[in-house]
């Protein structure tokens, strides 16, 4: 048997909520099996206990009762949507590691471009967020240890914030139905200490190469057609505008970031630069996950190398 | 004298118009659907009692829990109280001849079956991997198999559950009998007219999802899967629409029938009768606004997730007030202890223990964690076997002696029951330990941390089964053989009981006039 360990900055909270709740259901499964069991001994039949009408108006104690347990509940739902509200905030600075779920398993990214399939290294004590996605059916991203659960959606970019608090291995489940192997889509988080994963992350493959297998891409599919420096088609340049703040046809402004790249190139139809005509395709259905992720990759790394 | 059971012939039970021959029908066929789930629920377990998944592979496994959920859920739940002991009783308890329209109730088992059937040839001709939730785009686009035979089957079955619940709604409106006031109605027959609400307005939300699903996957029209334009969480959303309401219509009957139990062997007129009755329609209504507590983890909004968590601590509340009103109907009592009443009191510990984990999954950061692990699987077995089905068999031996005349040993019976209840417990109570720990549901194989609490699972079933197979066998014998019954062996009121056991095929002699209220009990005269 194990015991389940806490380690990442919401367990504990989850489980004090969880032990609360036992705590409730156990103070009212005695009550309503101890009466039960006094009552069916009690008024057993033939005994000689009164038999006499309840001495109480029967409105009144349904009152109490709805009172009561609104009540009861109230403050559940209270305590759990505080912290739930909490947990899912997702905005602000944070390590951001890309995931990919594929049939049958968990394809990871890590901020410098460096790729692992069914383990995540994440450092202790850090904010992480997980950018993830689907290739294909509905996979859920599930971290008992960590009590954390993110269903994983097709055409769909979710985000997943959390902070590992114990090095170690924890296992990953998929917990969403996946078809023929779901129970073998399994995997590792790592947590290590923040120099043991600086000097995990300094072994991947140079960048040069990811950045290289990228540009591939970009050719392969067609994007240097219009976006390359040299095009004649009226395009916006790529180089240089990661990270940068453009402004939109409505007078808004967007600032390039790795859900603005996607947007861009799966649902052109919702991004509208200032000064360019709407003539991007979609690519949703054409570019697969995995290369979407080394396409954005990409672009965001030739900022980095002007 | 000549009762329903008279002229044996098979001719006349296929075109019989008569609720009660109709209520067997619908009797032998779920026990036949029930069996063979059973049967996969049993090879679940067994495979499951080695951690590696080397006793059967995987593939069959995800068609074993698919066959399990699509028969239990739709074959045997949800027709049980209603379709077997509702068409029995629902006419005689509200003192009509028949129910409104009898040739659409014989109809309605005939399209059930039709269901049925095309359920089976896929299960028998290569079998569906989907789980009985279909999700999108796995079973639109991805999974192998007869998808489109099985939600076919599951489409047509559900204009079975259409026309039995718009018959129950229409008797219970025009042929309640002179005297029977809304308010004096037994409180079974107002939670088979909920759950007849809710299937006459939410099953057809169920066919069109099934239909759009069945059409992306022959045509590829764009609906769910995102690479055709469509979104996978609509499906999510129009299946919970559904399929959460259809919880209530597997259990609101099953309150319906512990309530009458508790009452009669406890000699009392249940505690709050019109709290009960409007709790009832409460449970209803709420339970078409709490679905999205399926999807917390699917990526809806954290704002729909805090106000379907809201709606769900709500719905709750009337399901409480119920549990308090059982125990207190018990309370200055005369209460023998014979087998419907451990049923029903087994009903009321298991659905108590259902409800309370049920808040569990309620609480939303609680829910991330425990989300599709076996703490979901265990809670809706406490809820829908614990719950539903100990009420289905308590209902099913308190009205034995008016369905076939005659006794069942009691003993035996009551072996039985406690049997079930320690079984059911052993079985399913590992499962909320396992799930708390992390282990996810449908999975044909498993980290060995889980095995000794499998083990421990897989033996509680094995006395499931035994307890479920001795009703089985004593209760065919019974009817056969048992010792007569004569109309009212349990001295219980409610319009059924006043004619003879079998009824006649007619029911009534004479419509009766009503003047009593409901559970006219008196604890003080049967001491």
């Amino acid at each position: 048997m194990i015991a389940l360990i806490e380690a990442s900055n919401r367990a504990a909270q989850v489980d004090r909520l969880a032990a609360w709740l036992l705590a409730a259901s156990g103070f009212v499964v005695l009550l309503v099996f101890g009466l039960i069991v006094i009552f069916a001994v009690r008024y057993r039949r033939g005994s000689k206990a009164s038999r006499a009408p309840l001495p109480i108006a029967e409105w009144k104690v349904e009152a109490g009762w709805i009172a009561g347990t609104t009540l009861g509940f109230l403050a559940f739902f209270f305590f759990g949507a505080r912290l739930f509200v909490a947990m899912e905030d997702a905005s602000g600075p944070a390590d951001e590691i890309r995931v990919v779920g594929r049939q049958w398993m968990w394809d990871v990214r890590q901020p410098n471009g460096r790729r692992e399939f069914d383990t995540l290294h994440v450092p202790l004590g850090t904010r992480v967020r997980l950018r993830m996605t689907s290739e294909d059916v509905i996979h859920s991203f599930f971290v008992p240890d960590f009590r954390l659960k993110q269903d994983v959606i097709p055409g769909k970019e979710v985000l997943l914030v959390f902070t590992a608090t114990r090095t170690g291995r924890f296992p990953l489940f998929c917990t969403e139905y996946c078809g023929s192997k779901h129970a073998q889509m399994k995997g590792e988080v790592i947590v290590q200490r923040p120099e043991d994963y600086a000097r995990w992350m300094a072994n991947a493959q140079p960048p040069a190469e990811v950045l290289a297998h990228g540009h591939n891409l970009f050719l392969h599919y067609g994007c240097s057609g219009c976006h390359d420096r040299g095009s004649i088609v009226h395009a916006p340049s790529l180089e240089g505008l990661y990270g940068a703040t453009v402004p939109m046809a409505d007078g808004t402004f967007r600032r390039v970031d790795a859900t603005y790249l996607r947007d861009c190139i799966l649902n052109p139809e919702t991004v509208r630069p200032a000064g360019y005509p709407p003539v991007m395709p979609s690519f949703r259905g054409v570019v697969p996950e995995s290369d979407l992720t080394e396409i954005i990759a990409y672009l965001e790394g030739s900022v980095a190398a002007p | 004298m000549s009762t329903y059971l008279d002229r044996p012939t098979v001719r006349s039970w296929l075109t019989t118009l008569d609720h009660k021959r109709i209520g067997l029908l619908y009797l032998f066929s779920i026990t036949f659907f029930f069996t063979i789930a059973a049967a996969a629920a049993a090879a679940m377990r067994i495979a499951l009692l080695s951690p590696s998944g080397d006793l059967v592979a995987s593939d069959v496994y995800n068609r074993l829990f698919t066959t399990h959920g699509v028969l239990m859920v739709w074959f045997f739940l949800i027709p049980a109280v209603p379709n077997v002991l509702g068409n029995f009783l629902l006419p005689l308890m509200v003192g009509a001849r028949d129910v409104a329209f009898p040739r659409l109730n014989l109809a309605s088992w005939y399209v059930f079956m039709a269901g049925g059937f095309l359920v089976l040839y896929a299960i028998l001709f290569g079998g569906v991997d989907t789980g009985w939730t279909f999700y999108t785009p796995y079973s639109s686009t991805y999974a192998n198999g007869h998808v489109m035979l099985m939600a076919a089957g599951v489409f047509v079955s559900g204009f079975s559950s259409i026309f039995t619940g718009l018959n129950f709604i229409v008797t219970i409106h025009r042929l309640r009998a002179p005297g029977l006031t809304w308010f004096r109605l037994p409180l079974f027959v107002w939670g088979i007219y909920s759950t007849s609400i809710i299937m006459v307005l939410a099953t057809p939300v169920l066919a069109a999802t099934l239909l759009l699903m069945g059409l992306e996957r022959a045509f590829g029209v764009g609906v769910f899967d995102p690479r055709i334009g469509g979104d996978p969480l609509l499906f999510q959303h129009l299946f919970w629409f559904y399929s959460h309401p259809a919880v209530y219509i597997m259990i609101l009957p099953g309150m319906g029938v512990v309530s009458e139990i508790i009452t009669c062997f406890s000699r009392k007129p249940v505690f709050g009768y019109k709290v009960m009755a409007f709790a009832i329609l409460a449970i209803a209504t709420l339970g078409f606004l709490v679905w999205g507590h399926h999807m917390f983890v699917s990526s809806e909004s954290v704002f729909a997730g805090v106000v379907f968590s809201f709606l769900s601590f709500m719905v709750s509340v009337p399901s409480a007030v119920k549990v308090f009103n059982w125990t207190t109907t018990l309370m200055r009592g005369s209460i023998r202890m014979d087998t419907p009443l451990i049923y029903a009191l087994g009903f009321v510990a298991l659905f108590t223990i259902g409800g309370l984990t049920g808040l569990f999954l309620a609480t939303l950061p609680v829910d991330v964690h425990v989300h599709g692990t076996y703490f979901v699987v265990a809670h809706f077995h406490y809820v829908m076997v614990g719950g539903m089905v100990m009420a289905y068999l308590g209902g099913v031996h308190y009205w034995f002696p008016k369905i076939s005349g005659r006794l069942y040993p009691e003993m035996l019976a009551r072996f039985a029951a406690l049997t079930i209840f320690i079984g059911f417990n052993l079985t399913f109570f590992p499962q909320f330990i396992l799930g708390y720990l992390g282990m996810p549901r449908r999975y044909s194989m498993y980290p060995p941390e889980f095995h000794a609490l499998n083990v421990l699972s897989t033996a509680g079933a094995s006395i499931l089964g035994v307890g479920y197979l001795l009703p089985l066998i004593y209760l065919v014998w019974s009817f056969y053989r048992g010792r007569p019954a004569g109309p009212n062996p349990w001295k219980a009121k409610g319009l059924e009981w006043t004619v003879p056991s079998p009824p006649p095929e007619h029911n009534f002699d004479a419509i009766p006039t009503v003047t009593e209220e409901p559970y006219a009990y008196n604890p003080e005269e049967d001491p």
